[in-house]
């Protein structure tokens, strides 16, 4: 390996050293013994998990984040899915402004996002409750589970319907036999991708939360402002554990959709 | 030969076919399909109802509150403290957007190159992505801190005698951002880059050019869709990021976003809204300019692959 | 009302499509019969695949019918029609087995599990996959997906195949094989059997008839002998094999035979398709037709078995390029008034090879001389 390979490689490395890096830092210091948040740690210990499962105070929140992050799967991938179908087949004109207003949650800064939804929830009652943190979370989430449900339609091979009604199953059952199938992968996958939106989804619930429904992300928030607590540190390994077994799942769900595509 | 019953093809037959035909697009076009429009319909109602309708009637409150008028709009010029905000804000995305570019070309270009280390640098890319903005921020926290890595190991190293103050600086916020952002540029850039046709670099080396010629003749202007979709959405990102800024930022520059948190806190609706609609319309004017720009549909789409 | 045999007759009467304001199909009628092997052959455009998509029921005609077994079925969906049809990708349904994807026709209609297998195990021997039914389409071979294809379109018994283009994706040696298959599943079946391709060789091998078309019309059918031997236009002439067209001028008529004058040689053709609609006028530039290898050398050794005793017509040339293509010695020539031409005979050690500039006098039978 000559100098002209050599000083580019480092370089790369020292970026991905830089990316990896604090991920890392996170990891090591949930693990920690000291009281105070310090790098590197002086001792080893689980104190921080054993504060972090032994409080009320963390644990409720981290339910309410379970059962909003479920409800919103369940409400996003029903309605994105739809869509996504109904979409593909709409004319272009009512397409481009249906795919529109669907997907700019992810152009429209989320701040004022947040604090629309705020306005309009507080006139209706919604604020501090987890219906209200539910609503809002499928509208976050929505973008992937149709972006994901999409794209898996456009992989499918327009014959193959055709194939189907030729050989006698109608159209409702070619959808069921056929598509649904083909599409399960890209449904899978935006239902992991809106989970992972609600459970990590902090702005909105900053305004949403009120004092009744505190998700995990807020409860972080909180305490950063407050006391700089390594349980935080705890916290914040389990949810990456969490991110990255979904996420990892969701890659490789993708990957085996492509593989079992091409014939 | 058979007797053929011939019967003419009439309008009535045309319509019911093309109902049951709508799963076989080409003849849709006729009679209206409905079935789309209701598969659609659902959501669509649901978004109105619980995002669009409310962030519309906050953004009125802009040009409603007090009364009608637009004096929110023209008060902006003069105010001072909105300037300082905006011009920060702006400054810092564009100070971010840069770093990332930087930083995050030559990590597609490696991504794109070698095929043993691709899996494992796509994993570094995608787990600090994959993990939430919250919880790198606070990483920064403790990497930053009086008592962070980088202060003790600075210490350590005999580099420093007192700790730095790195957190809650300008600089803290930039380092933080360009980290969290940095697969948005990498991803779309090694799009662009893997589909370079690996032929034409071939073709160019075979006509005398140095690795760097190709490079910056061949590659680079290929990958530029990909570059400029990389830069429109870090930018774009960048203006209304709110939870870094706060967290790692210093006290007296925040940015927008933040200014316009503190307004809803201080229920000054109107301005919070005139601020909002600022910043919508400057993410949404950069993202128009843009949008003229081949390959930058490749920009919203999520494919890490 | 089912014709007699196992097939099915098809009636295509004034068949149009159009989109926007671009004909596809500008009016096709055609009578399939009972059992027959069909292509409809024609180059990209011609409107084929369109017309087979008409009869699959995955297009609506803007205008004429299509009558199954003398029942008029533009009205009916695709999936009533009790059609089978094979796709040019093969359409495999890659998230089932080769067994689930011929299973289900028959799982649409209601099948019982155990038939089904019967029925499946049975559609596999006919097309020489035994025992490859829990595979995926992914893991078989381009060849073998073709087969499975087939093997779903006919578990069910249709009395009528489509197929559309299903060779194209295959190289050379693979098609031939498949070729020799499906004109042997078309013998056992007994089925009518419709075929849409722009190869005209595969046409000329597998078909009872062809039809072939061009710009939304059907420009002849008839058995691939006829459309070789008598074309009825310049346009099938040029299509189908290879054709020598040769300008000439009208002079008389003589029985049923035109006199027309082409390099100031008086030459003779049939005319199959013109004497009653348009008689022809002394005059008229016409333009005929012959095939390379009905051409001998007037004083060559090989006599085209179509020569002796028939009469004949000769023209002067001049050898422009020999090429030895294996079995074949190709000349080009040129005649006096420029017009190249096409000759081919067998190379043999018997036949003496004709050198580049030489002189000949080439003769050919009337009958092998067509107006078009």
């Amino acid at each position: 390996m000559n100098a002209t390979r050599l000083l580019p490689a480092t370089l790369v490395g020292l970026i991905l050293l830089f990316l990896a890096f604090p991920i890392v830092v996170v990891v090591v210091v949930s693990f920690s013994s000291a009281t105070y948040l310090t790098f590197p740690p002086p001792a080893f210990g689980l104190r921080w998990y054993s504060a972090y499962f032994g409080s009320e105070d963390w644990l409720r929140p981290t339910w309410l984040s379970l059962w909003v992050a479920a409800a919103t799967v369940v409400l996003a991938t029903l309605l994105g899915t739809l869509a996504a179908l109904g979409i593909a087949r709409l004319p272009r004109a009512l397409r481009v402004v249906a795919a529109g207003l669907i997907l700019s949650p992810l152009i429209v800064p989320v701040i004022v996002v947040a604090i629309g939804i705020y306005y309009a929830f507080s006139h209706y009652g919604l604020v501090g409750s987890p219906i209200g943190l539910v609503l809002a979370h499928t509208c976050l989430a929505v973008p992937f589970v149709v972006t994901s449900v999409s794209a898996s339609l456009a992989g499918i091979d327009p014959r193959l319907e055709q194939a189907a009604l030729s050989l006698g199953a109608t159209p409702g059952g070619t959808f069921f036999q056929v598509t649904l199938p083909l599409i399960r992968p890209g449904v899978l996958v935006g239902a992991l991708f809106a989970f992972i939106t609600s459970f990590d989804e902090l702005v909105v619930a900053l305004f949403l939360s009120g004092s009744g429904a505190v998700t995990l992300p807020r409860r972080m928030w909180d305490d950063l402002r407050f006391a700089i607590d390594p349980t935080i540190a705890a916290v914040s390994t389990l949810t990456i554990v969490l991110t990255v077994l979904l996420m990892g799942c969701a890659h490789l769900l993708r990957r085996r959709a492509e593989r079992m595509r091409t014939a | 030969m058979s007797e053929a019953i011939v019967r003419p093809f009439g309008s009535a037959d045309r319509g019911r076919l093309a109902r049951i035909m709508n799963m076989s697009g080409r003849d849709a076009r006729g009679p209206k399909n409905l079935v789309p429009l209701l598969l659609a319909a659902p959501l669509l109602l649901f978004m109105l109802a619980f995002y669009a309708l409310p962030v519309v009637t906050m953004l009125m409150r802009s040009v409603s509150d007090p009364a009608w008028s637009l004096s929110h709009y023209a008060a902006l010029p003069d105010d001072a403290v909105f300037q300082k905000v905006f011009l920060n804000t702006l400054y810092t995305s564009v100070i971010v957007t840069l770093g990332t570019l930087l930083l995050g070309y030559p990590v597609a270009l490696a991504l794109v190159r070698t095929r043993r280390w691709a899996p494992v640098i796509l994993i570094l890319i995608l787990l600090p992505f994959w993990t939430s903005v919250l919880v790198r921020s606070y990483a920064w926290m403790v990497l930053m801190g009086r008592h962070g890595l980088i202060n003790e190991a600075l210490l350590a190293a005999g580099l420093l005698e007192r700790p730095l103050r790195i957190l809650n600086t300008p600089l803290a916020t930039q380092i933080a951002m360009i980290h969290i952002l940095l697969p948005y540029m990498i991803l779309p850039i090694a799009n662009a880059l893997r589909q370079i046709d690996p032929s034409l670099a071939r073709a160019a080396s075979g006509l005398g050019a140095t690795p760097w010629r190709t490079f910056r003749q061949v590659i680079l202007p290929l990958s530029m869709p990909g570059v400029a979709a990389g830069v429109l959405l870090v930018f774009v990102l960048a203006l209304g990021f709110y939870i870094t800024p706060a967290m790692v930022g210093g006290p007296r520059e925040i940015t927008l976003s933040m200014l316009i948190a503190q307004q809803v806190d201080q229920l000054n609706w109107g301005y919070a809204a005139t601020l909002s609609a600022v910043l919508l319309a400057t993410a949404l004017a950069i993202i128009a300019a843009c949008y003229r720009l081949p390959g930058i549909g490749n920009a919203f789409r999520m494919n890490t692959r | 009302m089912a014709g007699a045999g196992r097939g099915a007759s098809v009636s295509l009467t004034d068949l149009e499509k159009s989109y926007d304001r671009v004909a596809a199909v500008a009016g096709v009628s055609l009578d399939i019969r009972s059992g027959e092997f069909l292509t409809l052959l024609g180059p990209s455009g011609s409107g084929k695949t369109t017309t087979l998509m008409m009869i699959a029921g995955f297009e609506m005609p803007t205008a004429g019918d299509i009558a199954i077994d003398a029942e008029s079925v533009v009205a009916m969906p695709p999936y009533r029609r009790n059609i089978g049809m094979v796709f040019q990708n093969y359409a495999l349904f890659p998230h089932l087995t080769v067994a689930e994807n011929i299973g289900f026709p028959l799982k649409q209609r209601g099948v019982a599990k155990a038939e089904r297998a019967k029925l499946v195990g049975e559609a596999l021997e006919l097309v020489h996959l035994p025992g490859y039914g829990e595979r995926y389409p992914r893991q078989l071979s381009g060849g073998q997906q073709q087969r499975v294809a087939l093997a779903r379109a006919i578990v069910f018994k249709p009395r009528l195949l489509l197929m559309d283009e299903p060779l194209g994706a295959l190289d050379k040696q693979l098609r031939e094989n498949l070729q020799l298959e499906m004109r042997r599943l078309h013998a056992d079946l007994g089925i009518t059997f419709i075929y849409v391709t722009h190869d005209q060789e595969e046409a000329l091998t597998m078909s009872d008839r062809i039809a072939v078309m061009n710009e939304g019309l059907v420009a002849q059918v008839g058995r691939p002998e006829d459309l070789y031997d008598r074309p009825s236009s310049r346009f099938v002439a040029g299509f189908i094999g290879e054709s020598n067209f040769l300008p000439a001028i009208v002079r008389g008529i003589e029985d049923d035979v035109v006199v027309a004058e082409c390099d100031g040689a008086l030459l003779r053709a049939l005319c199959p398709g013109r004497m009653s609609p348009s008689p022809l006028a002394a005059g008229e530039k016409v333009m005929l037709t012959t095939r390379p290898e009905r051409l001998r050398f007037a004083d060559g050794a090989w006599h085209s078995p179509s020569s002796s005793g028939a009469p004949q017509n000769r023209l002067s040339v001049t050898v422009t390029e020999a090429v030895f293509a294996g079995e074949r010695c190709r000349y080009m020539l040129q005649a006096g008034d420029g017009t190249a031409m096409v000759l081919k005979e067998p190379s043999s050690a018997a036949i003496r090879r004709r050198a580049v500039g030489e002189q000949a006098e080439i003769a050919w039978s009337v009958a092998d001389t067509i107006l078009v």
